[in-house]
């Protein structure tokens, strides 16, 4: 047991020191020959609607295996910039976006979707939070994405654009963790994209955000430059754009047309 | 040899290259920035409070463990060990589970007293002391166990309150292992990130400790980052240098 104990500590230790940089993407093994793997590196937002996409794709060309990175936007052009493998990227933000394409590290983004915010409330709605306004009470624990992610920018827009003084608990870095916390009933409120809730289904109730009122973003997809497999990302890139198959797949998802 | 020298240079080649792209010039007004004194602030104070709790808690329980006093022993260091092999995520949304506003006790404890952890500095201490507590136990029981309880058994015949025989025998003896494992349990909660931001949220100045504002400069400013990292590696070498008789020896004595 004493032997033990220092080799285990050292084993825990250095997965210590894994854990305080969670960015990495993990190793990607190259396959052994046939199917051509591409791997798209998305905003967490899109977590449901792309695996969806992927399908139609792959049934539209076969012998094609789509993996997918998910995580806050900034976070997977990060991975991108600092040379992780991937072919495609979506990002929840144009300026994200432009980052990407400032640094040369991905090509011709296209729009691709639409997405607004709407508040995440527990089932049975606790808080009674009715409207937007309803968010400045004091005692309500509002939860909201980091400004250095979409979500949370897109949030901050929305108190300016509203003149609301709210003070948030918590300041989540990407919106899944942030509607987990609404979902457990452990925040009464969070700021979150409208297709979040969709997504959720019954876990989780709404209030609408007025259009009038509300702050939308748009989704750019692009190809990453050093891509392995051009031809084929770039049919991922405008099948995901111009099909009607991936399109209405997006708004069966909650997602508005971008044009 | 060879894979031996393989895993030494896989090991430090990550921190060299962390130390090479800090960003020298900035670096003073980053790490004097209010936001990074703020982490490193709730940083100390709640690393600090965890290991006290750990303190407290911990060593009568490495002492029970040791002492085999409790029945199914072997059981139950088992699963004293099994937050220190959780993923710390794990640990958080377990914690959620128990301790949040609708857990098991927590919904108990916010409906009767309308107390709430997730979102506190409470909150982080909590989810830090539960990931951070094992390396305490793990390392003291160690030390209890190697400890000859003759020493207990002769202090009792002179007529010792167990008490005494605690603070004044065993604890003296066992120091060295105390120390060792007060340090490692610190070094654990002053980097616990996992189970803190998936129990007590990310909030600056109130549960974003330093490795939280790491990862959240990583979604806006990469070279603030690396300069939070770096105050974070120094800290870790200055733990390792703290005992160094325990890694530094080239040769037991």
């Amino acid at each position: 047991m004493n032997k033990i104990i220092p080799a285990l500590l050292a084993i825990v230790v250095t997965v210590g020191l894994g854990a305080l940089f969670p960015s990495a993407s993990g190793a990607t093994t190259k396959p052994n020959a046939q199917p051509t793997v591409l791997t798209v590196s998305a905003a967490a937002s899109l977590t449901d609607v792309f695996p969806v996409i992927a399908d139609a794709f792959t049934k539209r060309f076969p012998n094609t295996v789509i993996k997918f990175n998910f995580a806050g936007s900034s976070t997977v052009m990060n991975q991108v910039i600092a040379g992780a493998p991937a072919d495609i990227i979506a990002t929840a933000s144009e300026p994200t976006m432009q980052i990407g394409v400032d640094s040369k590290q991905v090509l011709r983004p296209l729009f691709f979707a639409r997405n607004s915010l709407a508040i995440a409330v527990p089932a049975g709605n606790p808080a009674n939070i009715k409207n937007l306004a309803d968010l400045q009470r004091t005692g309500t624990l509002l939860g909201v994405c980091d400004t250095a992610v979409p979500c949370g920018s897109a949030a901050a827009q929305l108190f300016t654009k509203n003149k609301l003084n709210v003070t948030p608990v918590t300041r989540e870095l990407d919106v899944r963790s942030l509607l987990g916390k609404v979902i457990s009933g452990d925040l009464d409120a969070g700021v979150v994209y409208a297709t979040d809730v969709k997504a959720a289904g019954s876990k989780v109730e709404f209030v609408e955000i007025p259009i009038k009122e509300n702050v939308t973003t748009v989704y750019p997809i692009a190809m990453v430059a050093q891509s392995q497999s051009a031809v084929l990302s770039n049919r991922f890139v405008n099948f995901v754009r111009f099909s009607n198959t991936s399109q209405g797949i997006l708004r069966a998802f909650g997602f508005a047309k971008p044009w | 040899m060879i894979p031996g020298l393989v895993a030494l240079i896989f090991l430090l080649v990550p921190l060299i290259a962390l130390i090479a792209q800090t960003p020298w010039e900035s670096f003073p007004k980053i790490i004097s920035s209010p936001e990074a004194l703020e982490a490193l602030r709730l940083s100390l104070l709640t690393s600090l409070a965890a290991t006290a709790l750990a303190a407290i808690f911990g060593i009568p329980m490495a002492w029970l463990l040791a002492r085999e006093v409790l029945p199914f022993t072997g059981l139950l260091r088992a699963l004293v060990i099994v937050p220190l092999l959780l993923p710390p995520v794990v640990s958080g949304v377990a914690l959620l589970e128990a301790l949040g506003r609708r857990g098991l006790i927590g919904g108990f404890l916010y409906d009767n007293f309308d107390i709430t952890f997730p979102f506190t500095t409470v909150g982080v201490v909590i989810a830090t002391t539960f990931v951070a507590m094992p390396f305490l136990i793990i390392t003291l029981e160690g030390g209890f166990r190697s400890l000859h309880q003759r020493y207990e058994d002769a202090a009792a015949t002179l007529g010792a309150s167990p008490k005494r025989i605690f603070f004044r025998v065993t604890m003296p003896m066992v120091a060295p292992a105390a120390i060792a494992g007060l340090v490692l349990c610190w070094a654990r909660a002053l980097g616990e990130f996992g189970a803190t931001i998936t129990f007590a949220g990310n909030f600056p100045g109130v549960t974003q400790t330093m490795p939280l504002a790491v990862y959240t400069a990583l979604e806006s400013d990469r070279s603030v980052a690396i300069a939070l990292s770096l105050v974070l590696l120094v800290v870790s070498v200055g733990v390792l240098v703290a005992l160094r008789g325990r890694y530094l020896q080239t040769r037991a004595s």
